[in-house]
């Protein structure tokens, strides 16, 4: 296997008394999809969050392309090519899809919008996911459904060139249909080549689209397996910690 | 050029492009369609009503009415677009042209006192942002505050009631003279050559991006009714409107001029600059603005200073209208600034509006003081309709937001 995106060694944090993370090794992939899963509690937001540079860790090395860096600010998170699609989605309602693609980012020549340039490279990122759900790239977010909505909200990660997506919860509030079709978005997002992360609660979303699957049990990484050599029960057990070997309480 | 399979909302025929609009008003997107609506409406039963409605004089007055007001309005959508408030607008320009009246009659020259009064006005709504944005006060009290506070400021610097006047010829003029014939003319070239080169020049560069541009019948549409409505405006106001022998009147009122340049900059800033789009996504969703790297606060601060900033251009055509400056300037004004956005289709909830909006709610509104005013009915029944035309509107308002989907989010 190739080597890791991102790649977290022995990494901390804790609230004060708190230690919401333990020693916590983490790796993902570019072209895989990485399910990272736990219950309520157990540290994926924050986890999610270091990486994010919303919450820094305390302790331990990140390494991102192989190299250590530091993440202090959600700043220098998205200058390493790091996207976060957050569970709200965090899109304008009253503004279109690609004024909310390019949002904070805005192309300008002379100091005016280039909307031309900018239309041109939303459709672009939304063709290259294949996406046919959207009638317009001029449509307001206001008039998309929950999967189109999650749809702009992925196509804007490929649009910033993102080498790591983190998707929080991204099938949490969608029918059937609308699931199935941003599972083989994010499938699709994976195959460009793109490191994918996804927290999720459904395991029938984690194994219909994931490639390896890290469980974390309070705080501590108790599962790093490919989804294929692992089986829901398995998975179930080390969620709810019957598996798990060393877990101090 | 690559093509795109995606729409753009730009394909398709004159007809496809207009039953999309029609789809898109259907959908609750109405803008200012009540407004023009209302406007029309009360045209025809003023013109009914009263035989002074439809004469020159009145429609030359009419326009002067409504300048004060739409440039009150205008400067307040910039603040209504992030669905905050500035109760203080109009107190603060009152405060200003009182600053600009002490220190030209101190000896100073006009034109530095005038600028003096308006960086007065900026820095009120630097500091009214900073308590919006900064230290999180409502802007519904913080500016309350400021609208009570200001208004003793004024008596304060004037030490007396009633006018002073101010004697200055070029502010006099901006409501009370008007262009020579062709000048009107000439300003509605400029302006259609500039509206035209705008459009071409967006259609160019779509055209090199190698996406499709909407029909270009659109635009000849666009530029064609400006034409026609422009040129039976300026033929109106250049007939002489004068009601004695003695002296001709008129012209364009040099007020008209100055009103549409202030709404066609601000409206190039709100829909063409990177602040403008900024400032209809923290209006949209404030987190997700915040999210996408955008410095909220800073477009909140900004756009607290347009508004007091605009806003003391509005107390300078009171002036210049008046003759003079009085110690209770802008104490109503600001409500009838506010009920102009709304009426005009600005969302109080933030987020949607345009400066075309609030010039066509103060036309609205103006036209109800001066059709009430002609047909002598008492002041009292002026500021009922006015009541329940902002009802109305307000109402249209929230209805359009449920229709639209976009309700649910502020609680």
């Amino acid at each position: 296997m190739t080597d890791p995106v991102i790649e977290l060694r022995g990494v901390a944090k804790s609230f004060g008394p708190v230690d919401v993370l333990k020693d916590v090794d983490f790796k993902a992939y570019g072209g895989r999809v990485t399910g990272l899963l736990g219950d309520n509690g157990a540290g994926k937001s924050t986890l999610i969050k270091g990486l994010a540079g919303v919450q820094p860790f305390d302790g331990g090395e990140i390494r991102f392309d192989g190299e250590i860096v530091q993440i202090h600010t959600p700043r220098q998170a998205s200058n390493l090519g790091i996207e976060v699609v957050y569970q709200d989605l965090a899109l304008c309602e009253n503004l279109d899809i690609v004024q909310n693609m390019f949002l904070g980012r805005e192309e300008t020549s002379r100091g005016t919008l280039s909307e031309a340039t900018m239309e041109l490279q939303a459709a672009k990122a939304l063709q290259s996911l294949s996406v046919r759900t959207v009638k317009s790239v001029r449509q307001k977010v206001s008039s998309l459904s929950g999967g189109q909505r999650q749809t702009v909200a992925i196509a804007r990660s490929v649009l910033r060139k993102a080498k790591l997506v983190i998707l929080d919860e991204p099938t949490a509030a969608l029918g059937v249909a609308q699931t199935e079709q941003v599972l083989k978005l994010v499938r699709r997002l994976a195959d460009s080549g793109v490191a994918v992360i996804i927290i999720s609660h459904n395991l029938a979303d984690v194994f219909s689209v994931c490639d390896d699957i890290s469980v974390l049990y309070l705080g501590h990484m108790v599962a790093d397996v490919a989804t294929k050599d692992t089986t829901h029960t398995e998975v179930v057990e080390f969620i709810t910690g019957a598996r798990t070997a060393g877990a101090e309480a | 050029m690559e093509q795109t399979s995606l729409a753009t909302g730009h394909e398709g025929t004159m007809r496809d492009q207009i039953s999309s609009y029609f789809n898109r008003v259907r959908g609750g997107e109405m803008g200012a369609l009540p407004a023009i609506a209302g406007l029309v409406t009360l045209s025809i039963l003023f013109a009914f009503a009263s035989p002074s409605f439809l004469t020159p004089l009145n429609f030359a007055n009419l326009f002067v009415q409504a300048a004060e007001l739409t440039i009150l309005a205008s400067a307040l959508v910039f603040v209504l677009l992030l669905a905050e408030i500035d109760l203080s607008a109009g107190v603060t320009a009152g405060v200003a042209m009182a600053i600009f009246y002490v220190l030209s009659h101190g000896g100073m020259n006009w034109i530095l006192a005038l600028l003096i009064g308006f960086a007065f006005g900026a820095f009120t709504g630097f500091t009214l942002g900073f308590f919006v944005a900064r230290i999180g006060v409502p802007s519904f009290v913080v500016t309350l505050g400021f609208y009570l506070g200001f208004q003793g400021l004024q008596v304060v610097i004037l030490h007396a009631g009633g006018q002073l006047r101010v004697e200055i010829p070029a502010i006099q003029a901006i409501m009370n003279e008007s262009l020579p014939a062709i000048n009107g003319w000439i300003f509605l070239i400029v302006s259609v050559i500039f509206t035209t080169i705008l459009g071409l020049w967006d259609r160019s560069r779509r055209a090199r991006a190698g996406l499709t541009n909407r029909p270009i019948g659109l635009l000849i549409l666009k530029i064609g009714s400006m034409i026609v409505i422009g040129s039976g405006v300026i033929s109106v106001l250049n007939m002489n409107r004068s009601q004695s022998d003695i002296k001709i009147i008129a012209g364009v009122p040099i007020v008209i001029p100055i009103t549409v340049v202030v709404l066609a900059i601000g409206t190039f800033f709100l829909d063409r600059t990177r602040f403008g789009r900024h400032l209809y996504a923290v209006g949209g969703n404030a987190e997700a603005a915040r999210r996408a790297g955008i410095k909220v606060a800073r477009v909140r601060i900004t756009a607290f200073i347009i508004t007091s900033t605009l806003a003391c251009l509005s107390g300078l055509l009171h002036v210049s209208r008046l003759g003079g400056v009085e110690a209770t300037a802008g104490r109503q004004i600001v409500l009838s600034g506010v009920a102009a956005a709304v009426v005009g289709g600005v969302s109080l909830f933030g987020g949607r509006g345009r400066l075309a909006n609030a010039a066509i709610g103060a036309l609205v509104i103006a036209i109800i003081e001066n059709g009430l005013g002609l047909l002598e009915f008492p002041a009292g029944v002026n500021l009922l309709v006015t009541g329940a035309v902002l009802t109305l509107a307000a109402t249209i308002d929230a209805l359009s937001r449920k229709r639209s989907g976009a309700g649910t989010v502020r609680a």
